[in-house]
């Protein structure tokens, strides 16, 4: 990285490389996948973009969620087990009456929302404890989520193994499925309903982030805390309203999930966290905290699904598949910090 | 209770201690509706504390807080804010990549509903700047702001509030004598309009300028209040430093050598950057670095020291380039002490013996290559000799000393290494009077051994008193270098605006 600035305009330079750092990983992964389509031409078709963003739905509400812990400087490791938690929820409490393993076989069918209300009520509870974690304890956030990850995973493989001998659980009523897996027919187009959550969610988001105090605020208590602080902030609170509001992301990807995917079980959600730190890092949200996007957000979970979905159409060896996307975080993560080093 | 309502504020008994230093001691402060009290001292003297302690930065251990007559009690900056005290801290706190007008309002949004009323903000933003005469964007990142204009956008904040008490801590120090008089016009207007405004600066010119009171604190103490038109500067400097105005600085050293020191038009590449900057300092030879904050005085030293990117220039100690001969400014002969002592100089976790050591480890091995502690003891004990450290032993915490206790003991580590050059940062920032006259005698000691010492300072007497030459940065550039028997704070002050 340390080229040899002797000599050279100092102000070229810094442009050149400016510019470079801000655009280098889309570059390099629209190059990855533009290889990927020499390759494999048949991957381009309306058939396999609706798949990837059924897939990219989740995933996005996820991301959303997590990105204001990154923007306020933080990480969330437990956001795929919260995620798994509330589809494990809503998995076991919205089978079909009339399913033969049924787990709650006599039990009257639930309204739909009930199960939903009932994981999202899990999810905020643990949002909560992780908060006050993070802002009374002040412990940091990589070990505070490490720890609430292990803490989601034990409960809910207890649930999991308490109610259904750790079993898959499946034959999901078909409310639940149609609300995840139905889709509008426009024409010979197919868009799933859940994209549609997914584009809803991103504009509740958008007016979060920008339009709101508590936007701002997240903004200015990731970029600056004791310039909060003197102007005022109540810093505590808005770290609890970012971890509940992240709380509340993840219940409904979880519920969505579980309902897409037909079955759950407590490997539900395994793995999510990294995709969505690095779709958010790759979208530009900094680790650093305080700087971030809705819009990079989103691409950078397109352009992570996109790789993800070709990289296993393509039949590439899963094991490759790690260390393609291995490389992709470190090489975004290289970058961010590069982007705000401080240059001396 | 007797003539409530003469005072605005009132803060008593004011105590407070830092690791290592009283910083506050039954410290007695007060404020009329519609004056300017100065509240001044020299570095190191409390000032900034006590007003943190006001503002609900720091929770004073103890004291009492006053307003109107009625006591209040201030736990955090919310607090303060609401009952109508609003500070300029002297190390800003902005958020760097949000734009200024979402730091001016930041904590008290303008709403329409639920959502952000953006275009009140930027119209009430246009107000306040234009009531300043100023010329900021409000849409304008901070972090892309000249130091001055980023000083101006936390003034501006500070007014906006409509606070009955304002706090200025060195309001000053990175602003052009222009922008200091517009500072003034707003302070008059706000004194008009009854507020109290409290007003740091260690700048007497200033004080006998805008003030109606004069408040001074000496390590820690309160030492006097007094109306401004009663006392003249020699009496105001002398109740800051207990000393007779004579024996303030240390003799200063004569014999002065060859060169050892030589920049060649320097430039670096990254913000704040430095252009073309030449000078030379010789052994035996004090040059001090003045100008205002911002002005690239820490990034010069930081430059000669190998830390920053070069874009063009050379720096030569006896005639060699060692800025490309690509080794450590240690091997050169350079050390460096830095400005934030407690970020960037002391381990605070560590003892007093690891401090010392910490750049010179490759002097305290065994024939083996272990660390020898009989060395680490002895090295050590020779640095609290010569630099006559107060502590009670080498295992001492070095977070437990004093300020000054603290600087000499990065000295003494600097040392160590026999450095020929040494670049000194601010070195009695925050650090008590006493202590300060060591420093000074250290300084000019090294000096009469033959070695050069170039320092950044902030204080112009000390600059002054110090240096045999100063030599005048403005706005990344040398804006000129003078003998200091010719020198005065104005020419300083006219020299560092001369690249504004
Ligand atoms: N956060 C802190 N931790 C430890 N010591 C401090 C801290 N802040 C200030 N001090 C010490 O308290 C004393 C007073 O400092 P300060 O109030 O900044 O002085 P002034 O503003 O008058 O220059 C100094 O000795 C300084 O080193
Ligand atoms: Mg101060």
């Amino acid at each position: 990285m340390e080229l040899n600035m002797r000599g050279m305009n100092p102000e070229l330079v810094k442009n050149t490389k400016h510019w470079l750092m801000q655009y280098a990983i889309y570059l390099v992964l629209l190059a990855v996948i533009m290889t990927i389509v020499i390759l494999e031409p048949s991957i381009l078709s309306v058939r396999n973009a609706t798949f990837i963003l059924q897939q990219a739905a989740p995933k996005l509400i996820i991301a959303l969620g997590l990105a204001g812990l990154i923007l306020l400087g933080g990480t969330d490791l437990s956001a795929g087990r919260m995620v798994g938690i509330a589809g494990i929820i809503c998995a076991s409490l919205l089978q079909k009456p009339d399913y033969a393993l049924r787990i709650f076989s006599n039990m009257k069918p639930l309204p739909i929302i009930v199960p939903l209300l009932i994981a999202i009520a899990v999810c905020l509870l643990f949002a909560l404890v992780h908060s006050l974690l993070i802002s009374v304890l002040q412990i940091a956030p990589f070990i505070a989520s490490l720890g609430m990850q292990m803490i989601v995973y034990g409960a809910m493989s207890l649930y999991f193994d308490g109610v259904n001998n750790s079993s898959p659980i499946g034959g999901f009523d078909t409310r639940f499925t149609k609300i995840a897996q139905g889709a509008i027919q426009i024409g010979t187009f197919r868009l799933p309903w859940i994209v549609i959550y997914a584009v809803v969610i991103t504009i509740l988001f958008w007016v979060l982030w920008y339009r709101t105090t508590l936007g701002r605020n997240m903004y200015a208590v990731g970029g600056n805390k004791e310039a909060a602080v003197v102007s005022g902030v109540n810093t505590k609170r808005v770290i609890m309203y970012v971890y509940l509001i992240a709380g509340l992301a993840y219940a409904l990807a979880g519920f969505l999930d579980a309902g897409r995917t037909g079955s759950a079980t407590n490997a539900l959600g395994e793995g999510y966290e990294l995709d969505a730190i690095a779709s958010c890092v790759v979208g530009g949200v900094s680790l650093r905290g305080g700087v971030g996007k809705i819009s990079g957000v989103v691409i950078g979970v397109l352009i992570f699904q996109v790789l993800s979905y070709c990289l296993v159409y393509m039949d590439i060896n899963p094991y490759i598949q790690f260390i393609i996307k291995g490389l992709i975080i470190v090489f975004a993560i290289a970058v961010d910090t590069q982007k705000y080093i401080k240059k001396r | 209770m007797m003539n409530a309502g003469e005072y605005l504020l009132e803060m008593k008994n004011v105590s407070k201690r830092f690791p290592g230093v009283q910083a506050l001691k039954d410290v007695q402060v007060n404020v009329k509706p519609g004056e300017v009290l100065a509240l001044m001292g020299e570095n190191g003297a409390g000032k900034s504390t006590l007003m943190k302690c006001l503002f609900g930065i720091y929770k004073m251990d103890q004291g009492e807080i006053f307003m109107n007559g009625n006591p209040v009690v201030i736990d955090n900056p919310r607090q303060a804010l609401d009952i109508g005290i609003a500070m300029v801290q002297q190390e800003l706190e902005q958020v760097p990549h949000r734009n200024v007008m979402d730091n001016i309002w930041l904590g008290r949004y303008p709403r329409k509903g639920l959502l952000i009323d953006d275009k009140k903000m930027y119209k009430d933003t246009l107000q306040i700047i234009e009531l300043f005469n100023m010329n900021i964007d409000p849409r304008a990142q901070v972090n892309h702001l000249s130091v001055s204009t980023k000083q101006m956008a936390d003034i501006v904040k500070a007014v906006s509030y409509n606070a009955k008490i304002i706090v200025l801590d060195e309001p000053t120090s990175s602003l052009t004598e222009k922008e200091t008089v517009g500072l003034f016009k707003i302070i008059r207007q706000l004194k008009q309009e009854g507020c109290g405004i409290i007003y740091i600066s260690h700048k007497i010119e200033e004080v006998m300028n805008i003030s109606d009171r004069v408040t001074v604190l000496r390590d820690g103490l309160w030492v006097a209040t007094e109306n401004t038109k009663d006392i003249d500067s020699n009496q105001l400097i002398k109740l800051m430093v207990n000393r007779e105005l004579g024996n303030r600085f240390p003799p200063k050293n004569k014999v002065i050598g060859e060169t050892i020191l030589k920049v060649e038009n320097l430039s670096s590449v990254y913000s704040p950057r430095l252009q073309d900057i030449s000078f030379e300092v010789r052994a035996g030879e004090i040059l001090g670095i003045g100008g205002l904050v911002g002005a690239g005085r820490t990034e010069l030293l930081e430059c000669i020291f190998g830390l920053r990117t070069v874009a063009e220039g050379a720096v030569f100690v006896h005639g060699k380039d060692v800025l490309k001969s690509n080794r450590n400014a240690k091997y050169s002969g350079i050390a460096m002490v830095t400005e934030e002592r407690r970020e960037t100089g002391i381990f605070p976790m560590m003892d007093i013996r690891w401090n010392t050591v910490s750049s010179s480890m490759e002097k305290n091995r065994t024939k083996a290559g272990f660390i020898s502690l009989k060395k680490v003891e002895k090295n050590t004990q020779w640095a609290v000799d010569a630099m006559r450290i107060k502590t009670p032993t080498l295992k001492t915490l070095i977070s437990s000393l004093s300020g000054g206790n603290q600087q000499k003991v990065l000295l003494g580590r600097c040392l160590l290494n026999q450095p020929r050059i040494l670049l000194l940062d601010e070195p009695t920032r925050g650090i008590d009077v006493g202590a300060k006259y060591e420093i000074y005698q250290l300084m000019i000691a090294l000096a009469k051994e033959g070695k050069a010492v170039v320092f950044v300072s902030s204080e112009m007497p000390e600059l002054l008193g110090v240096a045999d030459r100063i030599l005048v940065m403005s706005n990344g550039r040398n804006a000129g270098i003078m003998d200091s028997q010719d020198c005065s704070q104005e020419k300083i002050m006219t020299l560092a605006a001369k690249y504004l």
